[in-house]
């Protein structure tokens, strides 16, 4: 699939002598949904800024659907529309108004209706003569994505769209995500909530200290790095774990001793299963059920900071 | 050039001013007409005539001018410092506009702010004194000219300014010193020869010079020097305008 953004040797170090970024490479593919993921300060509303024009790189390039991002800004800007993560809203305009003002920005002819369409899919249209400072921050944060769909973008950044947006919230605006791709829009969001990445991306990036350490089709991640848990419901409660049983190490016995759990690889030559089940049966050990689970990508992500931190400093 | 995003711009800040009606117009309106009841009926009456036009009238650019480069400074620099402050300058700074859409927007924004407010006095002015405008094409120029020249400078402060302090500082501790020393109440000759070579160093006279030519052909220095000041003025701004966006000075590093 062709890529939509191209990011090529991109850095930044800010005046301050703190660099946000080293020498990112980077492809968004046309369409899909990519989640950017990365604790806080790893530098990923950076990128996000270079990319969209709020920040000036101090090296590398950035083209969107064929046009560089510095020397035909105009052509790549058009098609962008960013949500920033802070609650950025004039405070005395109504919403009609800064909505409107964020289309002429990019230029493009008065079209009501189409403004009409956006506020009722993110219901805002009962709120659209209201001034912005009267309301709640789940609404201005509808607010902020209603201006940045305003010029109709091809290409939308959400950097944290829903920190602090109640449950009933984020699921309106995952639905307004899921529409908008299937009418081809391409997105990249940062998140914080691991579940939604995992529930709504295409591929996932992990950027940790101002480097992608990580791009993958999610699916792809999940079983490559996934590990699975084997959980055995016991007959009989056990006390202790025989000695000189099989792959002790993965094993671990539930606090009331009905429970045996035994964490494997799922990209190992073996998993152990076999051997572990007939291990069992020589220690005597019976089970009622048993049932499989996958980690998430929160556990993987976790996981992978964790492990380029200690990579880091050594 | 995206004239849509101008025009956005524009109206924005129009709006703005829309908003704020009363202290944008009737602030600086109350404030002339209590120049012309202090300088022009109390004092004034003991002053007969400065480079032979009555003192009432003689004031009138000068306070025009006092307006219209405090306004100009104060519009343009709240326009483009407020974004900064609430942050909603990312959206101009993600928009496909160059720095040209965005100074023309508030800048033109503001300067139509303050003209409108310098014709405003002019008319206050007129239920004082009498006024004359000899060379109105001139009063025109000069009005244009240096709204705009001002309202460039407003713009830079406003990109520089980190703090609403800062804001406030330079017009009330350069621009209205400045004014008042730079011949808004009198003409430069009744100064002594040491000050009014001082005076000459003050860019601000040449403006108000300029100005009070066009309504009663006195001038301090001849109205082309006042035209040049000014043109170098609007020229060195627009210069510190080009490398501020060259080099995202205070806006994007």
């Amino acid at each position: 699939m062709q890529d939509i953004i191209t990011i090529s040797g991109l850095s930044k170090t800010y005046a301050t002598g703190f660099t946000a970024l080293k020498n990112i490479n980077l492809g968004i593919r046309r369409g899909e949904i990519f989640a950017l993921l990365g604790p806080n300060g790893a530098g990923k509303t950076t990128l996000i800024g270079i990319v969209c024009g709020t920040v000036n790189p101090s090296e590398g390039t950035v083209t969107v659907d064929g046009h560089d991002n510095v020397t035909d800004f105009r052509a790549a800007r058009e098609l962008i529309g960013l949500v920033p993560q802070e609650l950025t809203t004039d405070a005395f305009e109504s919403v009609w108004a800064t909505v409107s003002f964020s289309r002429g920005l990019f230029g493009k002819p008065k079209n009501p209706a189409y403004i009409e369409k956006i506020l009722r899919d993110l219901s805002l249209w009962e709120k659209r003569n209201d001034k912005i400072m009267t309301l709640s921050g789940g609404m201005k944060r509808r607010v902020l994505i209603a201006k940045a769909l305003s010029h109709e973008p091809n290409i939308l950044f959400l950097d944290e769209p829903t920190a602090g947006v109640d449950v009933e919230l984020r699921k309106d605006m995952w639905q307004v995500v899921r529409d908008l791709r299937a009418s081809g829009v391409t997105i990249i969001l940062t998140t914080h909530y691991i579940e939604e990445a995992e529930d709504m991306a295409d591929r996932i990036g992990v950027i940790s200290k101002g480097e992608i350490i990580l791009v993958e089709e999610k699916k792809a991640l999940m079983s490559k790095l996934g590990k699975k848990r084997l959980t055995l419901q016991l007959q009989e409660k056990l006390s202790a774990l025989p000695a000189g049983m099989f792959g002790a190490e993965q094993l671990a016995l539930s606090g009331d001793g009905t429970e045996l759990t035994y964490t494997y690889d799922t990209q190992a030559e073996r998993t152990g299963i076999t051997r572990l089940l007939a291990s069992l049966n020589e220690a005597g050990i019976r089970f009622r059920d048993l049932s499989t689970t996958q980690s998430s990508l929160e556990e993987i992500f976790v996981g992978l900071v964790h492990n380029g931190r200690n990579g880091a400093a050594k | 050039m995206n004239w849509r995003a101008i025009k956005a711009i524009y109206r924005f800040e129009m709006a703005r001013t829309g908003r704020t009606l009363m202290q944008s117009i009737l602030a600086p309106v109350l404030s002339t007409s209590l120049y012309f009841v202090v300088f022009g009926a109390a004092i004034g009456s003991q002053i007969t005539k400065m480079e032979g036009v009555d003192y009432g009238s003689f004031i009138v650019p000068g306070l025009i001018m006092l307006t219209l480069l405090m306004q100009s400074v104060m519009n343009a620099s709240f326009g483009i410092y407020f974004p900064k402050f609430t942050g909603t300058i990312y959206e101009l700074l993600s928009a496909p506009i160059s720095f040209i859409e965005i100074v023309i927007g508030y800048v033109g924004a503001a300067a139509t702010k303050s003209i409108i407010l310098g014709l405003i006095i002019l008319a206050t002015s007129w239920l004082f004194v009498p006024v004359r405008i000899a060379h109105p094409v001139w009063m025109i120029t000069f009005l244009l000219l240096t709204a705009v020249a001002f309202s460039l400078l407003g713009f830079i402060i406003g990109i520089w300014a980190d703090g609403f302090e800062k804001l406030q500082v330079v017009p009330l501790l350069i621009i209205t010193p400045l004014t008042f020393l730079g011949g808004a109440f009198y003409s430069v000759s009744v100064l002594p020869p040491f000050w009014q070579t001082v005076t000459f160093f003050n860019p601000i006279v040449y403006l108000i010079s300029g100005f009070r030519w066009s309504f009663y052909e006195v001038a301090d220095v001849n109205v082309n020097i006042s035209l040049a000041m000014t043109l170098v003025f609007l020229a060195a701004c627009l210069g510190v305008i080009w490398w501020i966006f060259r080099t995202g000075y205070r806006l994007k590093n």
